[in-house]
């Protein structure tokens, strides 16, 4: 840790819409901060920008927790996953991904729909191409990523067709035994 | 030829009409992932909770001259620090853990921390508990360690020559097997040609997103409690025996597991913590690094495979000659096992009359090496389907013509005697993958294209001398939803959505209305290991048992009430209603008492048994079949409870100036026997074929010397969203497996068939063939270079 800026700073954190007033080491991450506050969905997985559990929204922007130190994020605006909604009224983005398949451990499930959200702020309707290189960046070791396209093109097309009640169906999913193709994304599924 | 078995080969119209089972339903573990509400073993905190770090060997191979911890034990902040010194009978056991009641294997236990020697590069040798984590990473780097290196084995046939340094115990061979099947130098006498090749796969990392973690305390009765992200919380045991305590003062609760496949199948930070909250008497937390995960957890095995085949001009293979060196790494794990499920599945998915195969594993100083999702079917899978495209193309065959000739069905043994008694459908899962590739894709100037595929056998359920049992309990509330209790670890794969899947259409309630407790040790029935390809087999069926127990009460009672026999009661949608049995007439009753739409809630059904006291609840066990081991001569005998049997097609475009491979398409057709959920079928078959790829084109642990040379994700890349195409997943349903409802395993043998399709694509885009793994640009470009003077044979795709 030699050289490492230990000397504490206060610092404003506004975080899912709640504000926590800190005060913090130089070299604390934005990362190590939100989980020892409790957003612990916020995930470690490397803490060296390579894996993309850890990402946030800052200021809109999805970025690596990890590579941002705390103080850089003061007074910003940042959005966790948790934040976008919860269990009982869950944003579509996190819909589409538990109806589509998308999730298997989960553990990537946090910065993987937080950087689709990024994505289809930015970008309403994306092609297949779009969507793997919005996500890049996030690493899932489980899926091999075909049901996470898909759950971001579902939202995509949910979203596009206005129909925010749709979203929140729920039990419709792909049936992988009747898909043409796995690899073709086919938008709303029944 | 064995006498003939009659195939249960059900066309997939022929089962029975289902509610549930079957349905790509939302998995009922995937919305609380997907807003952020899941808990993972780190993110669990206690109030007055320690923080813990490792020390670990920063050489593969040495002597501990000094190991002095006083001035980390004097720092400020500092709970507790612990040596081998403080731990004179701490054992690691690494033999198969689980239910089976079997001693360990002689020699298998390994030092919890390292005294005297070290054997590998990030071997623990101490532990510290104290207030920050910060602290605990002063207090490593005050710790006085002095080591002295010493000779090492660095490759596995250095281990096994005379007079090579002992890594362990008394023999560098950790493994051995021989397999006799006929004669097979007549087999050899009778070909009309022999063809040898040697196969090399490299160590690779699981690299699941969630490094290894846990917490730790010592509740109000004593009772040592790891809640940790696990695929075993049958290690309770393994704990209480390092800690010399009784199994029943330990206690594992799993959490959800961020990715496993094998990687936390071997105890990682359970052991670590249990020393020290028992210490300290505080809570304690451990989560490792992403270097720290890679550094101490196990890899999947190097192996060297040669095959020598001998073959008629017709295709018929006539005798196979296999051998496989295997690096164990310092310590045993499960290598004999992974060792074992190479050699029973070497040969692949063809009869042969005439086999001689021979395996050894090896110690070294290297990472150590124990499952990993395939546990050996994979690098097996790489060398026989690479020798049978060899084997065709001296034929001048066309692979798929080759392998039909030569294909087990239904009724054959395998090399070691085993009959093959469910469905066997190789040719139609590697014809319908073939033919998703559809037209190909034409060559251009500088890019090759070409088609590959292989297709494999693999193991579901453990190795039948387990004795492998699991439990599970299910209730029904009185108010008509259900609860499963089954110790079952999720790693994520969907394991406790299918046993809510199972026991609401055996129940009748519609899926939400199933609530699972899982994954501890002392409150939920023990369920095994989330390993082996084994949870949907064996608690699947613990819970089609227990729930039908529970459906005959409520049928029973539910007939009472209608006035009807019990066999004209269905249990459907929450309700119980009247159905006249086959050939008595009209289906569903019109009316029914509560005038509900034609039945009458479950609800009113549980309050009327739980009155006259028919039981609403049961806990079952189901117990595999169980066998004795092979003859240890001849390797014969059975191994396993059922095969999951498929095929993967690929096609690949190779650049032939920059040795860049490209997937254009992959597909990949598997006899899952019963799909439980479409969609987790398909999710697993997507997942492993990814992996798959991975091992093919990228995946490499380098060690040099015993020294990790790719300690981050950085170094060590896994696949990304851009690197590969989807695989198109084909499920095919036989309905013949011993699972629930015919199911057969899926979550293993989805990555197994990867590899070999890519090596053969390549090999058929370039005329020349790369006989290890990982398929590099470097390997790819001489390849290509090699390949500029070959004419390619004609295929016939
Ligand atoms: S934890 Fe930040 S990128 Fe991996
Ligand atoms: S679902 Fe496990 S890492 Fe993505």
């Amino acid at each position: 840790m030699g050289g490492a800026d230990v000397s504490e700073r206060k610092i404003t954190l506004r975080v899912n819409g709640r504000t926590h007033e800190v005060s913090l080491p130089g070299h604390r991450t934005l990362l190590e901060a939100l989980r020892d506050l409790g957003h612990t969905d916020v995930k470690n997985g490397c803490e060296k920008g390579d894996c993309g559990a850890c990402t946030v929204l800052l200021n809109g922007r999805a970025v690596n927790s990890c590579l941002v130190l705390a103080w850089q994020a003061d007074g910003a605006t940042i959005v966790t996953n948790s934040g976008l909604g919860t269990a009982d009224d869950p944003h579509p983005i996190q819909t589409a991904f538990a109806d589509a398949g998308a999730v298997q451990c989960g553990f990537c499930t946090p910065g993987l729909v937080l950087s689709a959200k990024a994505l289809l702020d930015a970008n309403p309707n994306p092609t297949e191409a779009e969507i793997r290189e919005a996500i890049s960046g996030n690493l899932c070791r489980c899926t091999g990523y075909s049901q996470i396209v898909e759950a971001v093109r579902l939202a995509a097309v949910r979203s596009l067709k206005g129909s925010g009640e749709a979203s929140h169906r729920g039990q419709s999913a792909t049936d992988g035994s009747h898909s043409p193709s796995g690899s073709r994304v086919t938008g709303e599924v029944q | 030829m064995t006498d003939p078995v009659t195939p249960k080969t059900l066309p997939p119209h022929h089962l029975p009409p289902l509610k549930q089972i079957g349905k790509p339903l939302r998995r009922v573990d995937a919305l609380g992932k997907a807003v952020g509400a899941t808990q993972y073993a780190a993110d669990f905190t206690m109030p007055g909770m320690l923080h813990a770090k490792v020390l670990r060997s920063p050489i593969a191979s040495g002597k501990i001259v000094r190991l002095d911890v006083a001035r980390a034990r004097a720092l400020s902040g500092v709970a507790c620090v612990l040596t081998g010194a403080d731990l004179p009978d701490a054992k690691l056991g690494t033999d198969m853990p689980g239910q089976s009641g079997r001693a360990a294997r002689t020699g298998s236990d390994a030092p919890v921390l390292a005294t005297d020697v070290v054997r590998f590069h990030g071997e623990p040798i101490a532990l510290v508990a104290a207030e920050t984590l910060e602290i605990a990473e002063a207090a490593l780097q005050l710790i006085d360690l002095q080591l002295e290196p010493t000779p090492g084995v660095f490759c596995p046939e250095q281990g096994l020559m005379p007079g090579a340094p002992n890594v362990f115990g008394t023999d560098n061979a950790v493994a051995s097997y021989k397999i006799r099947k006929g004669d097979v130098e007549k087999g050899m006498a009778q070909a009309d040609l022999v063809i040898e090749n040697t196969f090399f796969v490299p160590f690779v990392e699981h690299a699941y997103l969630e490094p290894e973690a846990g917490v730790a305390w010592v509740d109000e009765q004593g009772t040592i409690t790891i809640r940790v992200c696990t695929q075993v919380i049958e290690h309770f045991r393994t704990v209480a025996k390092a800690l010399g305590v009784p199994q029943n003062k330990v206690r594992v609760m799993g959490t959800m597991v961020g990715g496993g496949f094998g990687g936390k199948e071997d105890v990682t930070v359970e052991i670590f913590l249990a020393l020290l909250a028992r210490a300290t008497r505080r809570p304690v937390k451990l989560v490792y690094t992403r270097e720290e995960s890679f550094l101490a957890t196990s890899k999947r095995h190097p192996f060297k495979i040669t095959h020598k085949t001998g073959v008629k001009r017709t295709g018929r293979i006539t005798a196979a000659e296999i051998t496989m060196l295997a690096d164990s790494g310092a310590y045993p794990y499960l290598t004999p096992y992974v060792l074992l499920y190479a050699t029973g599945m070497a040969a692949g998915p063809y009869k042969i009359d005439n086999v001689k195969i021979d395996s050894v594993a090896a110690a070294t100083n290297q990472p150590f090496t124990s499952a990993f999702r395939g546990f050996g079917g994979p690098q097996a899978a790489f060398a026989y389907e690479s020798q049978m495209d060899e084997v065709a193309k001296a034929l001048l065959m066309d692979p798929l013509e080759l392998r039909r000739v030569n294909y087990l069905k239904t009724g054959d043994t395998t090399v070691t005697g085993q009959a093959i008694r469910s469905a066997a459908w190789s040719e139609e899962c590697a014809t319908r993958a073939l033919a998703a590739l559809g037209e190909k894709t034409p060559d251009t100037p500088d890019r090759k294209v070409g088609r590959g595929f292989a297709s494999y056998f693999q193991s579901y359920g453990r190795i039948m001398w387990f004795h492998d049992t699991s439990r599970a309990w299910v209730g029904m509330e009185l108010d008509g939803t259900v609860i499963v209790r089954c110790g079952v670890p999720d790693i994520g794969a969907g394991q406790s959505n299918s046993l809510c899947q199972i026991a609401a259409e055996v129940l009748g309630v519609p899926l939400e209305r199933v609530s699972i407790y899982s994954t501890d040790s002392a409150l939920t029935p023990l369920a095994g290991t989330s390993t082996a390809t084994r949870q949907l087999y064996m608690s699947g069926n613990a819970v089609l048992q227990a729930a039908g127990v529970v459906r005959a009460s409520l049928v029973k009672k539910a007939a009472e009430m209608l006035g009807v026999s019990p066999e004209d009661v269905d249990l459907a949608d929450g309700e119980a209603s009247v159905v006249r049995s086959p050939g008595s007439g009209a289906a569903r009753a019109s009316s029914s008492p509560s005038g509900l739409g034609g039945g009458m809630p479950l609800a009113d059904v549980a309050a009327r048994c739980a009155s006259s006291g028919l039981p609403l609840a049961h806990l079952a066990q189901f117990n595999a079949p169980f066998t004795e081991g092979l003859d240890p001569e001849t390797g014969r005998g059975d191994i396993w409870p059922d095969f999951t049997f498929g095929a993967q097609a690929v096609e690949v475009a190779v650049d032939t100036e920059t040795g860049e491979v490209e997937i254009l398409k992959s597909a990949a057709c598997h006899d899952v026997g019963r799909a439980i959920n479409p969609a987790a079928a398909r999710g697993q078959i997507a997942g492993g074929s990814h992996q798959g790829l991975g091992y093919a084109l990228m995946e490499e642990y380098v060690v040099k010397d015993g020294m990790t040379q790719t300690p981050s994700l950085s170094e060590y890349l896994i696949p990304t969203a851009v690197d590969f195409p989807s695989t198109e997943a084909i499920l095919l349903e036989s309905g013949t497996g011993v699972g629930p409802f015919g199911a057969k395993g899926i979550g293993e043998p989805s990555l197994t068939p990867a590899a070999p399709a890519v090596a053969n694509a390549i090999a058929d885009a370039l005329g020349v063939r790369i006989f290890s793994l990982p398929l590099t640009r470097e390997k790819v470009l001489a390849a290509a270079d090699a390949g500029k003077n070959v004419v390619k044979p004609d295929r016939h795709w």
